[in-house]
């Protein structure tokens, strides 16, 4: 059993390291949060080439109808439905959500907060397992008898709910059963973090003194785990509307398809936050770091995201103006929607006066971070067409939806992602990603991603409705001009994708063969660049203590431009 | 945290208090009134619920942060009610009408619950 | 072997039951949603009533009953854990599990004597709100006695006391969850 440990002073891990753990239980049954991590980003990453792999064989379709794509085969329109649900579900439900919050969260909420593992070391591996079984459970949807869920990853019913419809009777049902696992994988991992975070913190940390990323991670679990509620509920009645045969969505039998819509987008517009927070926290730590400046106003960032969060429960009808909602509600959430812009609009500008007179260094995390902030704009801005009702009517359901969404899911899942992975990269593998590689990987994700997108909002303008198949069934929209536009969107998709490889390359040629990485490579102040690279077991011999908050760099009087937190003054 | 709070003889006079107000609840609705019926079931269903949650779980013990959770907790589902029930309480609009709404069918089998 | 971060306390209060308090905020918007769609099902529906009248208020508040008394027995199990004596406290916890136990043969009954009459989950709406909301209930009073009975069973050892009033927590949540279910699938007719 336990010995007590009489205080935090106290090495614990001294007899630790007699023998050499097993393959497996180094790898595969840690409950080391460093281990857990590494196994929800590569489980993250695997999942992200599967839904990558999506988006090229549907693009294919839609730019050349018909075509036999190369290393798929002929896309069916039963095909193209369940990629196309199935890219949205994997993207967010397995690949930004492990990666931003259960992959920098695991690694850094314990290495940041200056203690040694997570409260609870083996929930947090049970988790993992969960959120594991879920993505098998998801992939395993497309083997079975009707193939994969095809109604969209909203799943609106009636067609989600009714077999005749969906045409999916399996593939529905075990969709909803991986969704629910996964939420449970991370309802696991959200009190996890939590309680860490607000638990475990080293001797002196205060609550201003904990680094933006840790802030933003707790504040996405907490909004995650407030919000997820309803949407299980209703996940419960739509598996059993398809399963047992209930109504509880059959507007026939007495009940209400829109009572879904508002179960999953209470819970949906939240999740947009809890992807988008984590990303804002990663950006925060990068742009301090290389413009050596203190972040503008701590507390207005940490205040204005408590702020977003609480607002964001108050907008979710904004994506349902056509749905039949009840018009004057129409306006209570078109206004709450054009509020909650205000919030993310500050934070922004709040980067941009950190970024004000300091002294920049162009690295790649810190590209990767300014590209964070131009392109979630654009996301952001045109976000506000959406959330007016009036002009919603119009682009609900056209590819102008889907190009915003897009421009705020890329530079969140993917720009956010990438920031974070080059950042931490030394701490994570103890070496250094090659500088060069990875700015040509920056340039060819970014420039083809806004050749993949702007194109689709000039679409959406024109008219182009989301979820069709096939556009040559319709002379409005197969127009010379709207094809090219379709090719341009593809061709770039596949440059993007192409620029993906170089990445991975580097990746794995760095994790065995790049340089070595010293304890603070980049001169930074919290704790995490205080341990070895990568940390060992139990992170540091003696826990840190905590004298300052995290973000003392050029402070004028010292010799070094930095300033760490555990150093004693 | 008082000794008193956590003696035997206090959780014992606390549960039957909760049985008091249990009985009361079952009787409510045999007086016919609907409004004493509304108070007597969900009135007391919060008295009660604030009696365990104060009483057997300590909350006021914990820190009030605790408290104030749980409080969001329950006013965002409250903000849920406000945001969707106009939508869910229609019951017809432009080519849709839930009929189910209006008529109740029972089923084939005989009612062998008792009614009230 | 145990990390050091199972050990502090930055929040004020133990991990373990700010877990558990965690536990409860996001079991409060499950159950939220559930039984908020229901009122508001309930409330445009004016024929529910009719059906509700079907069930048994005898059988609900006798369950409401059992589960009060366990809830004693789960807080009088915290009361000796806090004084050192896990014996007793594991005797309590048991209490506990025998009052879960009676709730769910009790339910099973009731539940196969409306099933019998044709009240089945697809009978109406509001016969799959009533299974639906009992169902996930029971399902966490299952869990619930399931994990106490692990407890119970370290507590008669004397250790882990301070999971007694985790679990009691817990228990209490059920417990409060079944004081709203009983009014509005009972009571409200």
């Amino acid at each position: 059993m336990a010995e007590s440990i009489p205080s935090d002073a106290t090495p614990a891990h001294d007899d630790h390291h007699h023998e050499e753990p097993s393959f497996a239980s180094k790898y595969i049954f840690s409950t080391d949060h460093k281990m857990i991590a590494m196994q929800y980003m590569f489980t993250g990453m695997a999942m992200a080439l599967i839904g990558g792999f999506m988006a090229y064989v549907f693009r294919m379709q839609l730019a050349f109808p018909g075509i036999d794509v190369p290393g798929y085969g002929l896309v069916t329109p039963a095909n193209y439905n369940s990629l196309v649900t199935n890219h949205g579900t994997i993207m967010i439900f397995w690949v930004a959500m492990p990666v931003l919050i259960a992959a920098f969260g695991n690694f850094l909420i314990p290495l940041m907060c200056g203690c040694d593992d997570m409260v609870f070391p083996r929930i947090n591996r049970l988790s993992y397992q969960i959120f594991l079984l879920s993505a098998i459970v998801l992939l395993g949807s497309f083997f079975v008898q009707g193939g994969g869920f095809g109604g969209a990853w909203t799943a609106y019913p009636p067609l989600s709910a009714k077999a005749e419809y969906s045409l999916t009777p399996l593939g529905s049902s075990i969709w909803l059963i991986a969704v629910a696992l996964e939420f449970v994988a991370f309802l696991l991992g959200g009190i996890n973090f939590v309680t860490t975070a607000m638990n475990a913190r080293a001797p002196g940390m205060k609550l201003y003194d904990i680094p933006m990323v840790v802030w933003m991670i707790v504040i996405a679990s907490i909004l995650f785990m407030v919000s997820v509620g309803p949407l299980i509920a209703g996940a419960i009645m739509l598996l059993f509307d398809q399963v047992l045969g209930t109504a509880f969505y059959d507007p026939d039998r007495g009940g209400d398809p829109i009572l879904w819509q508002h179960l999953f987008w209470f819970f949906g517009h939240p999740e947009v936050y809890v992807v988008l927070l984590p990303a804002v926290g990663i950006t925060a730590e990068i742009i301090t770091v290389f413009s050596r400046k203190k972040l503008f106003a701590y507390k207005t960032v940490l205040h204005t995201a408590i702020g977003t969060g609480v607002l964001s429960f108050t907008v979710w009808a904004h994506h349902q103006f056509i749905a039949g909602i009840d018009p004057r509600m129409a306006h209570v959430f078109t206004l709450t929607t054009l509020l909650i812009s205000i919030p993310i609009a500050e934070m922004m500008f709040v980067y941009i006066a950190t970024l004000y007179g300091g002294s920049i260094r162009l690295t790649t995390p810190m590209l990767w971070a300014l590209a964070f902030i131009g392109e979630f704009l654009i996301g952001g801005v045109t976000g506000i067409f959406l959330g007016a009702s009036g002009s919603d009517i119009y682009l609900h359901d056209t590819y102008f939806v889907l190009a915003h969404f897009h421009y705020t899911f890329y530079p969140i899942a993917i720009i956010g992602t990438m920031a974070g992975v080059t950042f931490w990269f030394p701490k994570m593998f103890g070496r250094h990603m090659n500088e060069n590689l990875g700015k040509i990987h920056f340039w060819g994700s970014i420039i083809p991603f806004n050749f993949i997108f702007i194109p689709l909002f000039v679409l959406g303008l024109g008219g182009q409705h989301r979820r069709v198949f096939d556009y040559t069934n319709f002379p409005d929209l197969s127009l010379p001009w709207m094809q090219e536009f379709r090719v341009i969107a593809t061709v770039a998709l596949l440059v993007m994708l192409g620029f993906q490889i170089l990445f991975l390359y580097n990746f794995f040629q760095s994790i065995f063969k790049g340089r070595k990485a010293e304890r603070n490579p980049w001169n930074s102040n919290t704790l995490e660049w205080t341990t070895e690279s990568p940390p060992p077991h139990g992170n540091w011999p003696e826990l840190p203590t905590v004298y300052r908050g995290p973000y003392e760099y050029s402070v004028p009087g010292r010799d070094k431009d930095y300033w760490p937190q555990n150093e004693p003054v | 945290m008082s000794e008193e709070a956590h003696g035997t003889s206090n959780y014992i006079k606390i549960w039957a208090i909760l049985v008091v107000l249990l009985v009361l609840s079952v009787l409510g609705p045999m007086l016919g009134i609907q409004a004493v019926t509304l108070i007597t079931a969900f009135g007391i269903a919060v008295v009660k619920a604030y009696m365990v949650a104060k009483k057997f779980m300590h909350i006021s013990e914990a820190p009030k942060f605790i408290t104030y959770l749980m409080v969001t907790c329950l006013v965002f589902m409250l903000l849920f009610v406000a945001g969707s029930a106009p939508d869910v309480f229609k019951s017809e609009g432009d080519n849709w009408k839930k009929t189910a709404s209006w008529q109740y069918m029972p089923p084939e089998a005989d009612h062998g619950a008792e009614n009230h | 072997m145990r990390p050091v971060a199972t050990t502090r306390s930055t929040a004020g209060l133990p991990t373990g039951l700010l877990a558990v308090w965690w536990v409860v905020a996001s079991e409060i918007v499950i159950f939220g949603g559930l039984l908020s769609s229901y009122i508001m099902y309930r409330l445009s529906h004016d024929a529910w009533a009719g059906q509700a009248a079907n069930t048994n208020t005898w059988i609900g508040a006798f369950n409401t009953l059992v589960l009060l008394t366990s809830s004693l027995f789960a807080v009088l199990g915290h009361q000796a854990a806090e004084k050192g004596d896990g014996k007793k406290a594991a005797r309590f916890l048991y209490y506990t599990i025998g009052g879960a136990a009676t709730f769910v043969t009790v339910k099973a009954l009731e539940w196969n004597m409306e099933i019998s009459h044709g009240f089945t989950i697809t009978a109406s709406t509001f016969w799959s709100f009533y299974y639906t909301a009992a169902g996930i209930h029971a399902l966490h009073v299952i869990a619930g006695a399931i994990i106490m009975a692990i407890v119970a069973r370290d507590a008669a050892k004397g250790l882990e006391l301070h999971r007694v009033e985790l679990i009691g927590i817990y228990w209490h949540f059920v417990d409060i969850v079944w004081i709203f279910l009983f009014p509005l699938l009972y009571i409200a007719k």
